[in-house]
């Protein structure tokens, strides 16, 4: 990393010089700038080569699954509003993101979301209506991780899933499942969490053991800025990539709203992570457009001015314009656009025709052994409730 | 280090600090994705010199020194268990567990649960808890009712040295989080370990002293003092029967309801505060399933509903034989 400010003044110094919070400045690695011209800065320099990975099909799939998940998360929001759902997470904003990052995985890696990263599930292969499962209600989980991409639950405890993730790298060292120098099966984890997480204890104690374990693990931490209502200077006077070296790793700070520096760098990272050279805090920034949930009200916190100035980086603008400088037909963005829009009906249709468990879904899989308590109850439903039909008879 | 004890012979008189460290061995030897985690369980052996000589014998991968972080420790050992380990995690003390109060409750005992039965969670959480050992604060408590009350864990606490050591394999080799509770106050004296078999199932409670006049229950180091009011009792001309709980989370009311129907009486007793407390939980239960056997209403001897005191008068806090007796007459006078 180019320049380093690690002191308070410096940071107000950044924070002053762009209007409406940290936007990274020169700091952070950017490829793509605002207005969708290839220019890597000059952070951007060492990670230039992880971009001969990707062809122009990749490109084009990254553009793909940006603009589908923003008319998924559409969608899902007007479920919730139509009270198809007991609460929907906007990513919004975030796009980027997460869609370079989860690009930059193996299959064979691990994936601790917080519950945002409904595209980073879809792409290492979630049935994103999985996600809607347990946004009506029916269920606590949603899917099995190992049959979806190695996919973790989405933790509602914020920074709950840091820890679970250093412990998961840190069983991947003693099974021998990674640092062989066989990339081709060398496992790493990848575990997403936010500037607000990045106050929680459990956060910083990950952290803490990864460096002292030197676990094969990325932390991406997405600073959309808010944490519901409080804003991200509330969390830290320092930018957050900074923290990392505090802990003993590297951190690198990104424009998270420009997809191929945020492929690259976690490339780089999980590369690293997986080759035995240990844990990497990636800072992406980006930008919460919609509402922390749908039970939130942004305008009666944030500045419309700052909404504005960061629907003026938007991600998939911003991609689409380096697309069509690249060459790319008008009629790709249109398919990819009518493609969206059926993605999204689809979703839509199939949400409302999840149903409800059964009752017994309330004792099942408390314990793995049996329980005489909680069989007991079982039991005793199943009789009560049983008892209503026998007085209609 | 010490030489590993030999387990091959019929039995042994131990300590339960050593009944539990050859449990932790035996296990370790038996299933290798069994592993230690704990603060100064290395090189030193915990501060109550449990793990002692494990990490010369297993290994710095067997046996894990870990930061000084307990939600760290139990959060990373629920990801080491998402990736098929058992993991064995020490709390120094009692007081020390809430840092990774959220983890424990809030995740390790609902994993299972949100996972539909997709993965388990064998994770045994060691607490060496209990006063009667002149500590300072945070070093003599009994918060077994927090967890008890979690949906999802399974509470046990031996008495004795031949339970640790059995209980201890047990726990490890159950598919659902247990939370071990180990009576500090119990770990030195010593006590007969027979290695051939343990004779009583983890979650079960057992009748360690017959009588017929009142059914006296407690967990840990109550059980001794209740052998000792049984003792006292039976110069007084009362014979008090004695049920040693072992498991809290479930409970076996089986000895004890068979207990009550024979003696009409029951004392139940512990260290911790009374009010939601493992006892009120029992009171309740015989009441409800044993009203008509009752001949007295259930009585709970317990800590106070204060802090845990400082140690020049624990005594006075904790439940003594005496205490119990007392509560055993009010029983009896009803």
């Amino acid at each position: 990393m180019s320049a380093t400010r690690n002191d308070a003044t410096a940071s107000r110094t950044a924070a002053a010089s762009t209007p409406f919070g940290l936007d990274g400045a020169d700091t952070c690695v950017r490829m793509i700038s605002p207005t969708g011209v290839f220019e890597p800065n000059a952070a951007a320099e060492e990670f230039l080569p992880y971009l001969d990975r990707i062809t122009e099909a990749d490109h084009r799939r990254f553009y793909r699954d940006m603009v589908v998940v923003r008319k998924f998360d559409t969608e899902a929001a007007n479920l919730q509003r139509q009270g198809q759902l007991a609460l929907w997470v906007p990513s919004h904003g975030q796009e980027a993101a997460q869609v370079g990052s989860a690009y930059a995985t193996r299959p064979q890696d691990h994936v601790f979301p917080s519950y945002r990263e409904h595209v980073v599930g879809m792409i290492r292969g979630l049935d994103v209506v999985d996600i809607l499962r347990m946004l009506r209600g029916v269920t606590l989980g949603g899917w099995v991780p190992e049959e979806h991409g190695n996919f973790h639950l989405y933790t509602l405890v914020l920074a709950s899933q840091t820890l679970h993730s250093t412990g998961y790298a840190m069983g991947m060292q003693l099974d021998g499942s990674t640092a062989t120098g066989n990339p081709e099966t060398d496992q790493a984890v990848i575990v997403y969490y936010g500037d607000g997480a990045s106050s929680q204890g459990d956060a910083n104690e990950a952290l803490v053991f990864a460096a002292s374990y030197q676990t094969p693990q990325v932390f991406f931490l997405q600073n959309n800025h808010w944490a519901i209502s409080v804003p991200v200077a509330r969390q830290s006077r320092t930018p957050l990539y900074l923290r990392a070296g505090g802990f003993g790793m590297p951190g690198t700070q990104i424009d998270g709203n420009d997809v191929l520096a945020s492929f690259a760098v976690t490339a780089k990272s999980m590369d690293d992570a997986r080759a035995g050279h240990g844990p990497s805090l990636i800072e992406a920034l980006t930008y919460r457009v919609g509402a922390h949930t749908t039970a939130d009200d942004p305008t009666k916190y944030r500045d419309p001015e700052e909404l504005a100035y960061w629907v003026a980086r938007d991600p998939i603008v911003r991609f689409r314009s380096y697309l069509k400088g690249l060459g790319v037909e008008q009629h790709f963005l249109d398919d990819v656009d009518d493609e969206a829009a059926d993605f999204a009906a689809d979703s839509r249709r199939r949400a409302l025709e999840i149903t409800g468990p059964e009752q017994s879904v309330i004792f099942d899989n408390v314990y793995a052994e049996p329980h005489p308590l909680v069989a007991e109850q079982k039991a005793w439903l199943e009789r009560y409730e049983a008892s209503f039909d026998e007085g209609k008879n | 280090m010490t030489a590993a004890l030999d387990t091959s012979v019929a039995s042994a008189s131990l300590p339960m600090t050593k009944a539990l460290n050859a449990g932790l061995r035996r296990a370790m030897l038996d299933d290798p994705r069994v592993l230690l985690m704990g603060e100064d369980i290395g090189p030193l052996g915990g501060v109550f010199r449990v793990t002692e000589g494990l990490i010369a014998e297993f290994g710095d991968k067997r046996v894990l020194d870990t930061p000084l972080a307990e939600s760290g420790i139990i959060g990373t050992a629920i990801g080491l268990a998402m990736r098929g380990f058992r993991p064995v995690c020490e709390i120094q003390f009692d007081g020390f567990v809430f840092p990774g109060f959220d983890q424990i409750t809030s995740q390790l005992a609902r994993m299972r649960n949100r996972h539909e039965g997709g993965l388990i969670m064998p994770v045994v959480i060691r607490i060496p808890y209990g006063g009667h050992i002149g500590s300072i604060e945070h070093h003599q408590e009994s918060p077994e009712a927090y967890f008890a009350h979690t949906p999802g864990l399974r509470v046990v606490s031996p008495s004795n040295p031949h339970d640790a050591y059995w209980m201890m394999q047990e726990a490890i080799a159950s598919d659902d989080p247990v939370i071990f509770f180990e009576p500090k106050s119990r770990y030195w004296p010593k006590g007969e370990v027979r290695f051939d078999e343990s004779g009583t199932p983890l979650h079960a409670s057992r009748v360690v002293r017959a009588g017929t006049d009142v059914t006296v229950v407690g967990h840990g180091a109550m059980v001794s003092v209740l052998l000792q009011a049984a003792e006292l009792a039976t110069a007084e001309g009362i014979s008090l029967e004695v049920i040693d709980l072992r498991s809290i989370s479930p409970i076996d009311y089986r000895p004890i309801l068979g207990s009550v129907q024979k003696t009409g009486h029951l004392v139940v007793t512990q260290e911790a505060p009374g009010f939601v407390s493992v006892g009120s939980e029992i009171a309740a239960t015989v009441a409800e399933r044993s009203f008509y056997t009752l001949e007295a209403p259930v009585l709970r001897v317990s800590g106070f509903d204060t802090p845990f005191p400082p140690a020049a008068v624990e005594t006075h806090f904790l439940p003594s034989p005496d205490r119990v007796l007392e509560a055993v007459d009010r029983a009896l006078a009803y």
